[in-house]
């Protein structure tokens, strides 16, 4: 009984001091005249796992075909917002989503919208490439086969020999397709997990970290795939690195302690900055 | 500059002697530990080494039996009987049937004793006395059936003489392979002196000798005749539920732990389930038997002592430890490949099936055969819905009549001739622990072989 009780003060406690955050909370935008329009948007995003809040009234506009940056310290909230737009976070026990994130104005947090079409449209990357322990034929043949986009099987290969080719993983796998992925290096295997995003076909890709687990040769290519990748898919990145996100992203959003705290374009955050924090971050002072 | 770096030398030099210290004791318990663990290996391997060269060393002289080879002659004399009926054109049914009742009847009154009397007699040395009752105590009662089958089966033996292989009864099985202390005096021997000799002698003369026991393995339990008793009967109960229990504790089981750990939201009705399974899988065995008798047996009159009715509760009391363990290799599965999965698109269910079976399957199903192994070795709840009933058929179907192997043990290892049934009690521990021996095999094989495709 008592810990229920100081559970729900707790909830109410944490519920009216973010109305204080909210209040005195703004998030700094630098608008781009020559951002492509946008198709996705969030709108007083806030998270919630369990009684406590991970994320505060995030509003975004995510430029399509374009690379878009998620920096910020440990801890901020990217990976919560970013699981928000294809609405992993449903598989998180605990874990409540408010406010709206809209693709092309329809709601993705809509009742009846089908979470297996939504996740269709748009794939994810992890931080730690994680393909299936099945053949690297099958890695990416899996998404195109449960969705029957392949017709018959010359189609299904086709779908898989471009998407390797796509994510730069084709020539050095054509010779064992039929080998486990599991059997690639860890910059293969990151790719690999790439082109099985793409093998769905989805308008947007979102990335958790990409590179993480790897080595500078091995982010190197990816950053290079991912500047291929913009003109054709959406794509929302997280990255650690600073040096990354000026070098693949277009726009870039700063985050702290769950706050969106400044977004613009790239350029204009890391030369210029308007908020002290945003500044603090690039420079290192914060982390 | 100089100074400090001087300074973190010596702090270092200090902290390397203080590492040394303790690398001296941390060795000294990593090798107590060592030794601790290879001891309880040891001291495990060498009960089990004991536990296995009791059994055999005990049980492997029951494979040997003492059988007497003589030549029955199926004497018209002895058998005067009409031959067996024939149905007559324009004869009833019923009419037929009660003749042939009243032949078998007549056929059953017969003497066969005096059939394997005489086919004994023939083979007495010169000048052996022996009245007949100490004759016929020899030969197992068992005998005198297997000739009128043998008649029955083939009635133009009639005349013929032909040569029988008849089991020895268990009291000259004990005599001759010492199990009963043979310098006992007259009044505690199950045998008359005269019996006894006439054993030794034929034993020396080659007309008794020791064969193969098939009876062990192909007869049923038999109170009578206990040198032809055997486990076909408690074989086929035991297989007939080992079955029920692999159709239905098996996929139950999985799908329970499938549905607990992958698709319930975790909430209070969940939580007190899993709790509730943790407590059921400690339960007793013996209160799931008193649960079979008041459910299966009073309230859905299912037949008593029936495989049907022990499978069931077998099914109870595996279920648990099924759920349990698939729900263990369940959770081993990395978030990462549910994570993967769904983030593709899959449906929950496509991750299950597609993704998280394949990857637990091989200890799925080694969970699966040991909970099924476990329900084999079972006794307790089977005495409960009348399993240990005397059983003198090899069931046919589930519903009839059986017992299990770890209850004719039970029944064998209780039964008075204790000199007899000592070896044979063995015996059926090494048929059951060989079938458990085989599944776990099985289980061994379809692990290595799944793990090495995949
Ligand atoms: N499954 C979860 N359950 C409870 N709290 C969580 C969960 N996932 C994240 N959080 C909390 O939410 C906050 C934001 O986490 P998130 O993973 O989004 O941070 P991040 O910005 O991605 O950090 P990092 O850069 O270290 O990956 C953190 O305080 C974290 O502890
Ligand atoms: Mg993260």
């Amino acid at each position: 009984m008592n810990q229920v009780l100081t559970s729900r003060s707790a909830l109410e406690m944490s519920a009216t001091h973010s109305k204080d955050a909210l209040a005195s909370h703004q998030t700094v935008r630098t608008p781009d005249p020559d951002a492509h329009p946008s198709r996705l948007r969030a709108d007083g995003v806030s998270v919630f796992y369990g009684d406590k809040q991970a994320l505060f009234d995030v509003s975004i506009d995510i430029p399509e075909k374009s690379v878009s940056a998620l920096i910020g310290p440990s801890g901020c909230g990217k990976s919560t917002f970013l699981r928000c737009i294809n609405r992993m976070n449903d598989t998180i026990e605990g874990c409540k989503v408010t406010g709206d994130i809209t693709l092309d104005g329809q709601n993705l947090y809509d009742g009846n919208l089908d979470v297996v079409e939504l996740r269709a449209r748009i794939g994810m990357v992890f931080q730690k490439p994680n393909p299936f322990p099945k053949s690297i034929f099958e890695n990416v043949a899996y998404g195109p086969k449960i969705h029957g986009l392949a017709r018959n099987k010359t189609d299904l290969e086709e779908i898989v020999v471009t998407s390797l080719q796509k994510a730069g993983l084709f020539e050095e796998v054509k010779d064992r397709l039929h080998s486990p992925g599991t059997g690639l290096s860890g910059g293969q295997q990151q790719r690999l997990c790439i082109a099985r995003a793409m093998a769905v076909g989805p308008e947007v890709i979102l990335m958790d970290e990409p590179c993480s687990a790897l080595d500078p040769i091995a982010t190197a290519i990816i950053e290079e795939l991912i500047d291929e990748l913009r003109s054709n898919y959406t794509i929302v990145i997280v990255t650690h690195s600073m040096q990354q996100a000026a070098r693949v992203s277009q726009k870039t959003a700063f985050f702290h302690l769950g706050k969106l705290i400044e977004e613009g374009p790239t350029e204009a955050i890391f030369t210029n900055p308007r908020e002290k924090r945003t500044q603090d971050y690039i420079t290192g002072r914060i982390g | 500059m100089s100074d400090l770096s001087n300074q973190t030398k010596a702090a270092g030099e200090d902290r390397h002697a203080l590492v040394r210290k303790g690398l001296a004791r941390r060795h000294r318990t990593e090798w107590l530990f060592r030794a601790a663990g290879l001891t309880a290996v040891i001291l495990a391997l060498g009960f089990v080494a004991i536990l296995f060269t009791t059994i055999v060393s005990k049980g492997l002289p029951a494979f040997q039996q003492a059988y007497i080879s003589a030549n029955v002659q199926f004497d018209p004399e002895l058998l005067n009987l009409d031959p067996a009926p024939e149905r007559q054109a324009g004869q009833s049914q019923a009419d037929f049937q009660a003749q042939s009742f009243a032949w078998q009847r007549e056929l059953a009154m017969l003497n066969w004793n005096a059939l394997v009397e005489a086919s004994l007699r023939d083979l007495l040395p010169i000048g052996f006395e022996i009245d007949s009752r100490q004759l016929l105590s020899i030969v197992e009662t068992s005998e005198r059936h297997r000739l009128r089958e043998m008649f029955v089966a083939d009635p133009s033996l009639l005349g013929q003489t032909v040569p029988v292989e008849m089991l020895a009864s268990a009291n000259v099985d004990n005599w001759l392979k010492g199990t009963i202390n043979r310098e006992l005096g007259d009044a505690q021997q199950q045998l008359s002196a005269p019996a006894r000799q006439l054993a030794d002698e034929f034993y020396e003369n080659g007309v008794i000798h020791m064969g193969f026991a098939w009876a062990l393995l192909t007869n049923v339990d038999s109170r009578s005749a206990p040198a032809s008793a055997g486990l076909a009967g408690a074989f086929m109960g035991s297989l007939y539920m080992l079955l029920i229990v692999i159709v239905l504790a098996v996929p139950i089981g999985v799908a329970s732990a499938i549905y607990l750990e992958e698709f319930a939201p975790k909430s209070r009705l969940t939580d007190f389930i899993e709790v509730n399974i943790n407590n059921l899988a400690a339960v007793p065995s013996i209160v799931f038997g008193l649960l079979g008798a008041a459910v299966f047996i009073n309230y859905f009159r299912l037949p008593l002592s029936a495989p049907l009715a022990g499978g069931l509760v077998l099914t109870l009391m595996t279920l648990p430890t099924i759920i349990i363990a698939t729900r263990a290799a369940l959770k081993g599965v990395p978030q990462s490949l549910r994570q993967a999965a769904l983030g593709l698109g899959a449906s929950r269910s496509q991750m299950v099936f597609h993704h998280i079976l394949p990857v637990t399957f091989p200890s799925i199903l080694t969970a699966s055969i040991i909970g099924v192994a476990q329900a084999l070795g079972e006794t307790a709840p089977l005495l409960l819905i009348g399993m240990n009933a005397f059983v003198a058929q090899i069931p046919t179907s589930p519903m009839d009549q059986a017992t299990a192997l770890p209850v004719q043990i039970f029944l064998w290892n209780g039964n008075e001739n204790r000199n007899f049934f000592e070896a044979r009690t063995s015996a059926a521990i090494m048929v059951l622990l060989g079938l458990m021996i085989s599944l776990n095999a099985i289980a061994i094989f379809l692990r290595t072989y799944l793990e090495r495709k995949k």
